[in-house]
């Protein structure tokens, strides 16, 4: 188990979003949490990635308690793209990508031959190379959103988080970042967690899926275990049919209205 | 990418050239500029004159040179080049280029100490002129300095550290200072508030290597300090997720490089009054020369330098034989500026 949540709770001062929560995440894995929205599954993401601190419970990372681990530990191993993350103005995409380096540099060692090609990688992996030079604030929606994640990639860490990384783009580049996140899951054995609004695509990108409401999991399993008639009227609210997807054989998600 | 990869046997670093030039290229005018300043005086002199006072001991003007001009001049550009230290850590940190030490309660709250001081004891410790305004003063500011930063740091935090919060409790407090001053300057007597208007207005008239031992002192502790937690400090520019991502422990980072700030703000202050605007526009100015993403720490305190040192130049030839404190000209310069960053950011 790489990633582990026992009877997590987890609260903005007050309100509490998720209470006594268990999740595991095995190594080698593509898990994809789904939910309304307001049901906490940021919140869970962002306390997996210990960007926010657990009021009860707690979060391990490779069996051992992640805010015991120094948080520059945790980020050689453990990368994560935040939801709609926000950069200083003016920089460029290779000054982006650069900065994923971070933990693995030192006031003597700022910019290793090993640097250099990890954020050589993630550019080309990501299709930015041509990019590098660009001021990310001129850059489309989808481009910034593919800088972000070859950021992440440049961290170089074999268990990567990921909020929501296909907000903004259009169809076609949410299947090229889901195709990305499949070839690093399947090319380089990498442990993925994201959260998505597409089901269909969580469905066919994904081996495990997670589906929260009001804080709780409801259900966790493969998608056929899972994105069922019966989970989406009780999760979602949501009248509809699943049928098998012509192409991947997986769950297909055909909404026929909310329930009233 | 304009930087340079330079490595070494497993170490590397990263080296801009284009901020080395601007660097080294601002250092050779402040010097140039010093010497300038240097001619000035009650015995007016070549710069010749001046070199070869501080060269030969022997020489009629070597005491002068070195024992008056030399330390004044020298104050005004370490002065200068720890405002603007200062206001880059802060621009960093709060993200944000309206940001400077003013806004950290350093250069407000040193000024209230002083006010409150000279005010209060009057004409009874020898007034500005006597024992008070070799150490008193500087000692004040100081403390007034240190305090205010406190008031602004313990009121800003909440479970972290977040750089508008700051901005915004600091401006607060600052009004609040800055009325108190105020009313200290109208209770008080004509001839105390007289000297200490020349003193909240920043003035290099008159300063001493008394003056220069501090800010030299802070210098050469912070400078490499902040360099080392120059790093972070680019990786603090980013969202707080980001930063946290990154490994970087955010609310550590941030107070020891605020500390810094406060520090170099507060030793500043105490040597030669709050000069206005050096924090606020060097780094914005270092910025552009360098083309960098982020105010560059060092490019910054030699533009600093630069800055004080030229207004120096202006305050005491402009209205010759009138001499004008230093502050009052960075003030008439850097308010258009300011204005012009205002108008930029609302675009």
């Amino acid at each position: 188990m790489r990633l582990q949540a026992r009877d997590v709770r987890l609260a903005y001062g007050e309100r509490v979003i998720v209470d006594g929560l268990d999740l595991g995440i095995e190594a080698g894995t593509v898990t994809t949490i789904i939910g309304p929205n307001g049901c906490g599954k940021s919140t869970l993401l962002r306390a997996l990635g210990r960007l926010m601190k657990p009021t009860g419970g707690e979060v391990l990372l490779d069996g051992k308690r992640i805010d015991k681990i120094p948080t520059r530990e945790v980020a050689k191993v453990l990368g994560m793209l935040p939801q709609s993350p926000t950069a200083p103005e003016g920089l460029t995409v290779a000054d982006l990508v650069a900065r994923g380096r971070h933990p693995h540099q030192t006031w003597y060692r700022q910019w290793s031959s090993d640097d250099e090609s990890s954020v050589t990688e993630a550019l080309a992996m990501t299709g930015l190379a041509d990019l590098a030079e660009r001021p990310l604030d001129e850059l489309s929606g989808g481009q910034r959103q593919r800088a972000w994640i070859s950021m992440a990639l440049a961290q170089g860490t074999d268990l990567l988080l990921l909020d929501e990384p296909t907000t903004f783009l259009d169809l076609s580049h949410q299947v090229e970042v889901l195709e990305l996140v499949r070839h690093l899951h399947q090319e380089a054995g990498r442990t993925i967690v994201m959260v998505l609004h597409d089901l269909n695509l969580a469905a066919r990108y994904t081996d495990r899926l997670v589906a929260m409401r009001e804080g709780r999991v409801v259900a966790a399993g493969t998608p056929h275990e899972v994105l069922t008639e019966d989970l989406l009227r009780g999760v979602f609210d949501l009248d509809a049919k699943v049928i098998a997807d012509p192409v991947a054989g997986t769950p297909l998600v055909v909404p026929i209205g909310r329930r009233s | 990418m304009s930087a340079l990869a330079l490595r070494v046997a497993g170490l590397s670093w990263r080296v801009r050239p284009r901020g080395v030039a601007v660097t080294v290229g601002a250092l050779a005018a402040v010097v140039l500029l010093m010497a300038l300043n240097m001619r000035l005086g009650d015995i007016p002199m070549s710069v010749a004159e001046v070199l070869r006072a501080v060269v030969d001991a022997g020489s009629d003007n070597h005491f002068v040179v070195m024992e008056l001009r030399l330390p004044r001049a020298l104050t005004g550009a370490l002065v200068g080049a720890a405002l603007a230290l200062a206001g880059a850590i802060t621009q960093s940190i709060a993200r944000n280029p309206l940001a400077s030490p003013e806004i950290l309660g350093v250069t407000t709250g040193a000024s209230v100490t002083v006010v409150a001081g000279v005010v209060l004891s009057g004409s009874a410790a020898g007034g500005v002129s006597g024992a008070l305004a070799s150490f008193g003063i500087p000692a004040l500011a100081l403390l007034g300095g240190l305090t205010g930063a406190v008031i602004v740091y313990s009121l800003a935090w909440r479970r972290g550290l977040d750089g508008y919060r700051l901005v915004l409790v600091g401006i607060g407090v600052a009004a609040v200072f800055t009325n108190v001053k105020f009313w200290l300057l109208t209770v008080g007597d004509v001839n105390d508030t007289g000297r200490a208007m020349v003193w909240i207005s920043g003035s290099l008239n008159g300063r001493g290597w008394e003056h220069v031992g501090p800010v030299a002192l802070a210098l050469v502790l912070l400078i490499p300090a902040t360099l080392l937690g120059a790093r972070s400090l680019d990786a603090l520019r980013f969202g707080d997720d980001t930063v946290t991502s990154l490994g970087v422990r955010m609310n550590l980072a941030r107070g020891l490089m605020i500390f810094a700030a406060v520090l170099l703000a507060a030793v500043a202050t105490a040597s030669a009054g709050p000069i206005a605007f050096v924090a606020l526009a060097s780094p914005q100015i270092a910025l552009r020369l360098t083309r960098s993403a982020q105010p560059p720490l060092l490019a910054s305190a030699v533009v600093g330098a630069l800055l004080t040192t030229a207004a120096d130049l202006i305050a005491r030839t402009a209205f010759s034989p009138i001499e004008l404190p230093v502050g009052v000209v960075t003030a008439v310069l850097g308010a258009p500026y300011l204005i012009h960053l205002i108008w930029r950011a609302r675009k």
